[in-house]
């Protein structure tokens, strides 16, 4: 049953990706080109998922708007993962009441979850697909800190960490050969469920018309233009909707089957 | 236990002070010269200095802190850059309105979530367990907002039962201001509650696993009675802290709902000052929502120092 989650959760991951990979060379209509069909089709032929209020077929856009939501995700991850991780792992070997400042410090970040952090910094600086990238990835800097900071102190009072001190290695080589080969597996959990997170965070943000720029097919912004349309056109409504809840299912699919795979290491640290 | 509780007053009072100073940074010196931004290249040194003088800028930043905090402690959140009204006369009417929302959100959210997830709990090798398990994990993948959407063309486009967006003051109309609200907190709380079953789930089995349970059982207790008298009783420590967690989720998924249902709240009163580039309410109603956050995970905090002796020493993990 558990393996089942994992194996769900990585074809639908796989299908966004392909459909994001394949929007590279192939879409069935050009995803931007104003009035190449009738607006607000119905689902049919050739235009299989209908079209939107600026004749753009539905599909198309579908397939560049996965590009986009993984773009998002990547970057926000990205940042998250490399900004935390050395400070988790940093902070482990840091003593009691230094580790608690730090702790305290990445507190103060619940205070701002990503959406609210991103409306924020779109006020300041502007709504642009990089300040939700970053909005996003530092408000998800303290999980992968505290699941890090976990990770690396079982893994600081091994034997083998012991013997690696005992023979001089120094803590920088401990934490690269022996701390991070080990906690892997616990980022890769939290990459996926951050992961989920980030692209949800992008399709309201999107949604709100602070993300990615009305330029760029996003599904969050197509969920935006069809909610005008509702009363002419309710199935365009349900796609860009369908495409966030699959791709994030299929990421927190991954994760906790992930997480069960690894289940007996994962029961000590998290 | 005193000590505790003042430890944890302190620490709140302390990220309440660093949250403000995060949030007037952002938005009085990261986006460089206001003046500038709000004027145009075209004004003149005069202009931009009258300018500078009206919204504050010409003074050193921490002058400003303190002023825009001092005004704080007096529930003074200062002026439009805007409009020019009082920023606290434009957020007490709506704040009425997000609370609603919030608070029937999370009503909504812990009244499907609590029996459902001692359901999946109970029936776990059942397919009622499964199907409820795996409702949850759908439940949790689906945007607030697209459900939102979805309910409103079902059941204000299609059914045509409720409206699909607007607001009326419960003093005015209260059958009114009940349908306007019905979709918004549904959409909101049902998202949620997806979330809260999986912890709700996961603390009744621990309690099935626990001594006492056990013991209760042997000595005849039905297994309604000792899940009554013992799982409930767990499961609504553990959902307290949970609650905490969550109430920025709410927090945050009430500014969209907002966005989907044409609501006048405070959600929607910061996406609009954004769009108007007025800073001064913007940085009011985030400070709102950020205190309310704080404040909230930190009497959950007090509460388990209070409820559980083991805990108040031990760091919060």
């Amino acid at each position: 049953m558990k393996r089942r989650e994992l194996r769900v959760g990585i074809v639908l991951v796989g299908l966004i990706v392909a459909m994001a990979l394949v929007s590279f060379v192939w879409t069935p209509f050009s995803p931007t080109a104003v009035n190449s069909t009738l607006p607000l089709q119905p689902p049919g032929w050739p235009h299989v998922l209908g079209s939107d209020h600026m004749g753009i077929d539905t599909l198309s856009r579908i397939m560049v708007g996965a590009r986009s939501a993984l773009y998002v995700g990547v970057i926000a991850v990205g940042l998250a993962a490399v900004v935390g991780v050395p400070l988790g792992v940093a902070s482990a070997s840091l003593p009691r009441w230094a580790a608690e400042v730090v702790l305290r410090i990445t507190d103060i970040t619940y205070a701002f979850p990503a959406l609210l952090l991103a409306i924020l910094l779109a006020g300041a600086l502007g709504a642009s697909t990089e300040t939700a990238m970053v909005a996003i990835g530092i408000a998800s800097v303290p999980q992968f800190l505290r699941i890090a900071r976990a990770g690396a102190m079982s893994v600081l009072a091994s034997d083998f960490v012991l013997a690696a001190k005992a023979s001089g290695t120094t803590r920088l080589r401990i934490a690269v050969l022996h701390v991070l080969p080990n906690i892997a597996p616990l980022i890769g959990v939290q990459v996926s469920v951050s992961f989920a997170l980030a692209i949800l965070a992008e399709a309201a943000l999107s949604y709100l018309g602070l993300g990615t720029p009305s330029t760029v097919p996003s599904w969050g912004r197509m969920l935006g233009d069809a909610q005008t349309y509702l009363f002419t056109q309710p199935a365009q409504a349900i796609w860009p909707g369908l495409s966030i809840a699959l791709t994030v299912l299929g990421f927190n699919l991954v994760g906790d089957g992930l997480r069960d795979v690894l289940d007996p290491q994962l029961r000590e640290v998290a | 236990m005193l000590r505790g509780l003042l430890l944890r007053l302190g620490i709140l009072l302390a990220s309440l002070a660093a949250a403000s100073l995060v949030i007037f940074w952002i938005t009085q010196a990261l986006p460089g010269d206001v003046a500038r931004v709000m004027l145009g290249d075209g004004a003149s040194p005069a202009q931009l200095a009258a300018k500078r003088a009206e919204l504050g800028t010409d003074r050193p930043f921490f002058v400003q802190y303190g002023a825009w905090v001092a005004g704080l402690l007096h529930a003074d959140f200062g002026t439009s850059w805007y409009s020019t009204l009082p920023v606290t006369s434009l957020i007490a009417p709506r704040a009425a309105v997000t609370a609603w929302l919030v608070g029937g959100g999370l009503t909504v959210a812990v009244a499907v979530a609590v029996p459902l997830g001692a359901v999946a709990a109970l029936r776990r090798r059942r397919l009622t367990g499964f199907v409820v398990s795996a409702g949850a994990q759908v439940g949790m993948a689906i945007p607030a907002f697209w459900a939102g959407i979805l309910l409103s063309m079902l059941f204000a486009v299609q059914l045509r039962w409720l409206p699909a967006n607007g607001y009326v003051p419960p003093g005015r109309d209260l059958l009114g201001w009940a349908q306007h609200l019905v979709l918004p907190v549904i959409a909101l709380g049902l998202v949620q509650a997806a979330v809260l079953i999986r912890y709700v789930r996961s603390s009744f089995l621990d309690v099935l696993g626990e001594d006492y349970y056990r013991t209760a059982r042997s000595i005849g207790w039905t297994r309604g009675a000792a899940l009554w008298r013992h799982g409930l009783r767990n499961a609504a420590l553990s959902l307290v802290t949970v609650i905490g967690l969550q109430v920025s989720a709410l927090i945050v998924g009430a500014i969209v709902i907002e966005r989907v249902f044409v609501l006048p709240g405070i959600g929607s009163l910061l996406l609009d000052s954004v769009s108007q580039f007025d800073l001064a309410i913007v940085r009011g109603v985030v400070m709102i929502l950020a205190t309310v956050v704080l404040v909230v995970n930190g009497l959950v905090d007090m509460a388990y120092v209070v409820i559980d002796p083991r805990l108040r020493h031990q760091e919060r993990a």
